[in-house]
């Protein structure tokens, strides 16, 4: 391959060859300003990837700034690796989620296993041990074999990376609808735990420092994956598929491990990981963050391949890499750690103090711009927004009730939607217990783990129902981080804070930039009632495929919470026959958004359930305190699908019965989604002592041990069925699906 | 009495291990790195799950070539105790002290989940503290566990009483529903399925602390008869 350099700056400029890299023409002007010159081909290449929006969050900056990020608890906010939140005891939770949703459409193995490598490098390149994986996913129709195909290969994808660094993937959730059906969504979350002591930054400090390279060697897969991020998914981009990385777990395990033995060597300076944009943004970012240039040798960079040039190095995102500061001097003593682990640590190049970030290649200096340049001067937007004609016509229309004859044939169909049905198939391949410490294993509200040596633990969990939020955004926003809230709740903890995973189309049209303006606004108003800061996260945008077709609406939530003592950790499923049950909170016919929308309509309009952030903040404390007393055998939180649902799923674990009577109407009784409800169940003797701390609220029924699902609605039987039919429904619904030719 | 928990690059449930010895068990044990191994001070020897080398060319296979594995056929030409769990028992498939081969899973999925085992042979030293045809439940996670022999080596293992575990309802198409097997003296025990997960009831089940007191069980037997 000829060397890139032979194209001169002068071409770069008059055959606009930086828009080929993403660059607009507002922005190479901004560049050549900024260096009083035309960049060669190597320094656009080292702007369009750090200006790219998956690096620099160009157009959500305004947005990012408007979420809570501080509280007594949080250690460290937002632009590290990942946030950290105290836990006591001179320890602290790590985490953060991450997208990866442009590589997993094009090579979804490949796209998955490399999300969740990516995820797991952001956490212990902050002296983490990554101690759990979770993941939200959202696919198309699973009727389609391409959606099929792509399901398939995700899960795989993440259980062959996670399973083999042998971190627990105890967690997450998994939507289908044809919004996603051109554009799956693939977000990995990572949670650790660190002693306070051994928190690390990915700064290059100390002038004369050594910079130092470690793990995979640089090849050319993934060369501006970053920029392939940050725009719209279109007929050509199976022609990317060389932007998508190959992981190797393995070589992540020895990372891991050496890593976490390296922190607590003092000649450490400064430790990141090589993600997004490779080693230009770690470089680029740690100078940036400790005020210092950097010059580097490209040299010395471990190659894969021969003749690989300064700009394929600079922008090739080769996966299981780590670049380390090291004091001048003490660079053996840092080897000798990583060659326990038959691991290479090279020296590459220099901390100075000239601000500037320097780049030489076969003696050729290939690339001098000023560091801050690269890393903060990134231009922001403020993109235009407009309510879009479809939120308008959703406001005026009178409220949807669908009319349901037969409830039990539409309590079996609700089971069998994708969405509410078994995720069995999926997180059976996922090893979930791993480091033996995960008490609630998939399946329940949140995922629980024990800290070991401690009574605590901690439950965690990913949510959003995008359908609420595509209908009104801002609503939905709140619903989402209150939903994931109340999981944490459930499990018989409180929740700590969030990391954010926003997923949408192109912030350039002006009604999603309006989706995304109000999700966040109803996030970050949830988030200070519930006090739960946002504490990292990710932007993934231009999730749109062939035809301008956007994903909804789609920001995740990662939320961590913490559980004061083994004894509170509560499942969802119900325990023993005898027990009552109650449902907390008002049902109101409300079914905008809702699944029985989808499913009986085949789309989502109307407004969305309502939410009144002052009662969920009571009522979550309320069932806390319910928990933390021990009156509480189970609580599940009401979710898509109703009670009518929640009440199915939580029988199935013993295949128990109940007995429930509720008011009419019973279609809105058994199927709204209205928000800030719980059902829970209650051991006989502590119903004085339940009804005492939830004035009012008496049964709505029993848990017996006949095995059989009744309902009766004011003098009705509205459903009468075995419980292990209406599970049989549940559990074969996606295996069904995937067998089935489409 | 002192367990030798032996880390290959790659192994993932050394941890588990150890903590299953150290916590549950209260005795002695140490995490033993490959390049270091002297495996002459120990008293029994654990070779934990995970993906030793990736798994990479094939399960255990090239863990089965590093120096280490002198130190571990040593011990159990010495009558020592030897614990293989799944990637474990892969490598003691590799270096020929358990007869038989790993397949991939018969529908090629990964699998992690509870499994209920049948135990064959409660009268190992791995297995004391339990009764014959005793049923319990002890997790799986893997996805080359599809235990294969030939007729022949089949009808060998029964005869010997070398099967110690069975499932109940085969996960994985092993042959016999295998999930563990001894060698003929009955001092190295390979199993799919993870005792070292089972033995705390905060986790869900303690069926797999049996096996770890049966060993101390034995060890303590012999010592004392020797004493």
């Amino acid at each position: 391959m000829p060397s890139m350099l032979e194209i001169s700056p002068q071409q770069i400029e008059e055959q606009r060859l930086y828009s080929e890299m993403g660059l607009s023409d507002e922005e190479f002007q901004s560049i050549t300003k900024i260096l009083g010159r035309r960049p060669n081909y190597t320094e656009t290449g080292l702007f369009s990837v750090m200006w790219s929006e998956h690096c620099s969050y160009k157009n959500s900056k305004p947005l990012l700034k408007k979420f809570p990020t501080e509280g007594p608890e949080v250690l460290q906010g937002p632009g590290e690796g990942a946030g950290i939140i105290d836990i006591g005891d001179e320890q602290a939770v790590v985490f953060k989620v991450e997208s990866h949703n442009h590589p997993s459409a094009v090579e979804p193995y490949q796209g998955a296993a490399t999300g969740v490598g990516g995820i797991l490098r952001d956490v212990f390149s902050m002296g983490a041990r990554p101690v759990a994986l979770l993941n939200s996913l959202r696919f198309g129709s699973l009727e389609r074999q391409r959606v099929k195909y792509l399901f398939e290969e995700v899960v795989r994808g993440i259980a062959g990376y996670g399973n083999c660094v042998g971190v627990p993937t105890v967690g997450g959730e998994v939507q289908f609808d044809d919004a996603y059906n051109g554009n799956p969504l693939v977000n990995a979350m990572c949670v650790g735990l660190i002693d306070h002591k051994d928190i690390q930054k990915g700064i290059a400090a100390g002038i004369g420092n050594t910079v130092m390279y470690v793990g995979a060697k640089t090849g050319r897969d993934g060369i501006h994956g970053a920029t392939f991020a940050s725009e719209e998914l279109s007929e050509e981009s199976e022609e990317k598929r060389p932007s998508v990385q190959v992981g190797d777990p393995f070589m992540e395990k020895l990372l891991i491990e050496a890593c976490l033995d390296v922190i607590h060597h003092d000649a450490l300076v400064g430790i990141q990981d090589m993600g997004a944009a490779g080693l230009t943004s770690s470089a680029s970012e740690m100078a940036s963050k400790a005020g210092t240039g950097m010059t580097m040798n490209l040299d010395h960079i471990p190659q894969r391949e021969e003749h690989m040039t300064a700009y394929e190095m600079m922008l090739s995102e080769s996966q299981e890499r780590m670049l380390l500061v090291v004091e001048k001097g003490r660079e053996e003593e840092i080897a000798q750690v990583f060659r326990k682990y038959n691991l290479e640590a090279v020296a590459v190049g220099e901390v100075t103090d000239t601000k500037r970030f320097r780049l030489e290649h076969h003696g050729e200096v290939v690339a001098d711009v000023p560091v801050d340049s690269l890393a903060e001067d990134a231009p922001v937007y403020h993109q235009p927004s407009k309510v879009p004609a479809y939120y308008e016509e959703f406001q005026a229309m009178d409220n949807y009730v669908p009319e349901i004859t037969d409830h039990k044939e539409t309590l079996h169909q609700l089971l069998r939607q994708p969405t509410i049905a078994s995720k069995e198939w999926v997180y059976d391949q996922y090893d979930s217990m791993v480091q033996t410490n995960t008490v609630v294993t998939p399946g329940s509200d949140a995922a629980v783990i024990r800290v070991r040596g401690t009574y605590k633990a901690l439950a965690m969990t990913t949510d959003c129902n995008s359908r609420y939020i595509y209908v009104d955004p801002e609503v939905g926003g709140k619903i989402a981080v209150a939903e994931a809230a109340r999981n944490i709740v459930c499990s018989g903890g409180r929740p700590l804070g969030l990391t954010d995973g926003l997923n949408f189309g192109s912030p350039e049209n002006p009604e999603i930039f309006w989706q995304m303006e109000k999700s966040v606004d109803g996030m970050s108003e949830a988030c200070r009632f519930l006090s739960t800061p946002v504490i990292s996260g990710n932007v993934s945008l231009y999730n749109e495929s062939f035809g301008g077709q956007a994903i909804y609406p789609t920001p995740i939530v990662g939320m961590v919470g913490l559980i004061e003592h083994t004894d509170y950790i509560t499942q969802s499923h119900f325990r023993a026959p005898g027990d009552l049950i109650y449902l907390i909170g008002e049902t109101k016919p409300e079914f905008g958004g809702s699944e029985l929308q989808g499913m009986l309509e085949g789309r989502h309009f109307g407004k969305a359930p309502e939410i009144n952030l002052n009662i969920e903040m009571t009522r979550q404390s309320q069932v806390r305190t319910a928990i933390e007393k021990g009156l509480v055998q189970s609580a599940h939180d009401l979710a898509e699908g109703g009670l009518g649902v929640a009440l199915a799923e939580s029988l199935f674990d013993q295949e128990l019965g109940c007995e429930v009577n509720l008011e009419r109407d019973a279609t809105t009784a058994l199927f709204a989604e209205s928000q800030t409800r719980f059902l829970l169940s209650v051991k006989p003797e502590n119903k004085n002592a339940f009804e005492a701390l939830f004035r009012g609220s008496k049964p709505i029924g029993t848990v017996t041990d006949e095995g059989t699902y009744r309902v009766v609605s004011g003098d009705d039987t509205v459903v009468e069925e075995q419980t292990s039919a209406l599970k049989t429904s549940w559990k074969g619904a996606i295996p069904c699906l995937l067998k089935s030719k489409g | 009495m002192k367990f030798a928990v032996v880390v290959f690059p790659g192994s993932n449930c050394d941890r588990d291990m150890y903590f299953a010895v150290k916590d549950a068990l209260g005795e002695e044990a140490e995490l033993v790195w490959y390049k270091e191994a002297d495996l002459s001070g120990f008293d029994a020897i654990l070779l934990p799950g995970g993906f030793s080398y990736g798994d990479y060319l094939r399960s255990g296979a090239i863990a089965s070539t590093s120096p280490v594995i002198e130190q571990i056929l040593a011990a159990a030409e010495a009558g020592k105790p030897v614990l293989g769990v799944c990637n474990g028992f892969q490598i003691l498939l590799e270096i020929g002290l358990l007869p038989g081969a790993m397949l991939p899973n018969e529908h090629l999925k990964f699998m992690c989940h509870y499994e209920t085992l049948v135990v064959e042979n409660a009268d190992t030293m791995f297995t004391k503290h339990y009764e014959d045809k005793e049923e319990i439940r002890i997790p799986i996670a893997h996805g080359d566990g599809n235990y294969f022999c030939d007729e022949q080596t089949h009808q060998q293992l029964l005869d010997n009483n070398q099967i110690a575990f069975t499932y109940q309802s085969n996960p994985n198409g092993s042959v016999g529903d295998i999930a563990g097997i001894t060698n003929e003296q009955g001092n190295v025990l390979g199993m799919m399925p993870h005792p070292e997960r089972a033995v705390e009831a905060l986790l869900g089940n303690d069926d797999g602390l049996r096996l770890f007191q049966s060993i101390l069980t034995h060890w303590r037997n012999t010592h004392a008869i020797n004493a």
